[in-house]
């Protein structure tokens, strides 16, 4: 099989083409290897030189990009931070030895947003991702490493971290399928902490099937997380052709909601092969999720100022000496962290601080209750909720970079299923062009259901992929 | 940058207009039940191993400035 060929293949056929020796892992393997060291999109931080040989497993011989936030053992891990530079973890995050011991090994380290903060990868340290399908445009983030390592054909998946979209909206702007599970089912033990009570890990890949069979190795109670529950019954691979009998809610307050024009066409087209396929679309309000951003960045700052005050320039990383110890402290940091985790961590302990504690922090987890209850009353009758993934395609670099509310703003989508802590799914739906002209770009459609409801989200979207059938590629 | 944090802290202040007197906050998604493992010595990272990332390990501790500048 020709280098081209092997490339081609999903990761579910390559395994088992692997697995009944029909090609060599080996081969495989070195393909991808070649491939990811063609990278022109700075979409890795770090690569692989030699594979695993191993060949056993469901995920036998399969290389995987790994967003630079998963410690890996004796590997470069920087979470994109200068702070972090050089640093080697003792140990890796139970993650990725999980997609190890299903055979799988690491391909590369992908680029990210400085500390997963950010939604256009243009936050990292070490420069900006670029989009495989216009390379003038943000492939998204805080994963747009992943997503673009994927999607430009420099990896055959990868995982990344969501705390607020950050698989599903790059995953959209890429035009692959991105999934955020359950907060719960994956272990976060070794996954450098943003926000704790919403980091969870996930798969970018091409297809559904092949996100299914990721999330299958991925998920697992650990002993080192106490709130790792896994899923119960496991992950197997979908095979729904029909939505017959599901009911789909659009949630009520979208038509009002600032969507560009192309999106809002292709999510409607999307809305019309669900009911072709059987399923029923009805309106379900959820009053609350447009404060999901305003409870977010409150919730996840905070959170984030804790979780950072860890680098300090003492036990690991970055030191910059200066007179004494606070004096080193503060030019560590003042060095080490760029503008927007700094801008993170000063909101966060502004809405933690003792006056504004209760108007800021208390206010914010009393919206989250109501986001969740939200969710829980439509999914009283309905089994889904469909949103567009990201209200745009892919921005321009820099266009969003002075305005960060404006950039918050594109995870509107995404965040009140992170509040609320359920899975959802980011499938590509079509092409639209960007709003000011100029080629067509990939439209995320996104499917979230209730908690632990993987499987049978996961059937859905397959059937709504297979429905879809997007075949369109960057550069073709 | 301060005029950027009060433009977000002034989005954020549209959750100062609701009811939310009666809801109780949620900090946690996950329904969590305390589990306590059996106490059990287990061995840990030996300190040398520990010391090799940081910046100035010194007699097998981690090495800083002193808290107040020298005089």
């Amino acid at each position: 099989m020709s280098t081209s060929e092997l490339l081609e293949l999903s990761v579910a056929r390559a395994a088992q083409r692997i697995a009944a020796g029909e090609i060599s892992a080996g081969e495989y393997s070195e393909a991808w290897r070649g491939a990811a060291a063609g990278d022109e999109l700075n979409a890795y931080l770090w690569r692989a030189e030699d594979d695993t040989g191993e060949t056993e497993g469901p995920l036998g011989g399969i290389p995987v990009a790994v967003k630079d936030i998963f410690c890996t053992e004796g590997v470069p891990t920087t979470a994109a931070s200068r702070i972090l530079e050089g640093y080697e973890p003792l140990y890796t995050a139970t993650a990725v030895r999980r997609l190890a011991g299903a055979g799988a090994e690491i391909l590369g380290k992908t680029n990210m947003d400085e500390f997963a903060m950010g939604s256009s990868n243009e936050n990292s340290a070490f420069g900006p991702v670029l989009n495989p399908w216009d390379r003038e445009r943000v492939p998204g983030g805080s994963s747009g490493g992943s997503a673009a390592a994927v999607a430009g054909g420099l990896a055959p998946c990868a995982i990344g971290t969501d705390t607020g979209g950050s698989i599903r909206q790059p995953a959209a702007l890429c035009g692959i399928v991105g999934l955020k599970p359950t907060y719960g089912a994956i272990s976060r033990y070794g996954m450098i902490a943003f926000a704790s009570s919403l980091d969870q890990c996930g798969p970018l890949t091409r297809d559904v099937t092949d996100a299914a069979l990721l999330l299958s190795a991925l998920q697992g109670r650990d002993p080192c997380d106490s709130t790792s529950v896994g899923i119960e019954g496991g992950v197997e691979a979908p095979r729904r052709e029909d939505l017959a009998g599901l009911r789909f809610a659009v949630p009520s307050e979208l038509a009002r909601d600032q969507i560009d024009p192309g999106v809002r066409a292709v999510f409607e087209g999307t809305l019309e092969r669900i009911e072709r396929l059987g399923g029923e679309v009805a309106e379900a309000p959820l009053p609350h999720a447009e404060h999901g951003i305003s409870a977010y960045y409150v919730i996840a700052p905070a959170e984030a100022s804790s979780n950072l005050a860890r680098y300090d320039g003492v036990r690991y990383g970055l030191r910059e000496d200066a007179g004494d110890l606070v004096e080193m402290y503060e030019t560590t940091r003042a060095e080490g962290f760029g503008d927007e985790v700094k801008r993170r961590i000063m909101l966060g302990t502004y809405a933690l601080s003792s006056g504004y504690y209760e108007a800021y922090y208390g206010r914010a987890q009393r919206v989250r209750t109501k986001i969740a209850t939200d969710f829980a009353a439509a999914f009283a009758d309905f089994d889904f909720v469909v949103t567009p993934t990201s209200p745009s395609v892919a921005f321009r670099l820099g266009e969003k970079t002075d305005d960060p509310l404006a950039m918050y703003l594109n995870d509107f989508f995404t965040v009140p299923m992170s509040l609320a802590g359920i899975p959802a799914i980011s499938i590509p739906a079509g092409l639209a062009a960007p709003e000011g002209g100029g080629a067509q770009l990939p439209v995320g459609f996104q499917i979230a259901a209730p908690a632990f409801a993987e499987q049978s989200l996961l059937e859905a979207a397959y059937a709504l992929e297979r429905e879809i059938g997007f075949d369109a590629r960057p550069g073709g | 940058m301060a005029g950027e944090l009060s433009g977000i802290l002034e989005h954020v202040d549209r959750i100062a207009a609701l009811d939310l007197d009666d809801v109780p906050p949620t900090s946690h998604v996950v329904a969590l039940e305390n589990a306590l493992r059996a106490d059990e010595p287990r061995p840990s990272w030996p300190v040398q191993r520990v010391l090799e990332s940081a910046p100035d390990p010194a007699d097998g501790a981690f090495r800083v400035p002193s808290p107040q500048a020298e005089a």
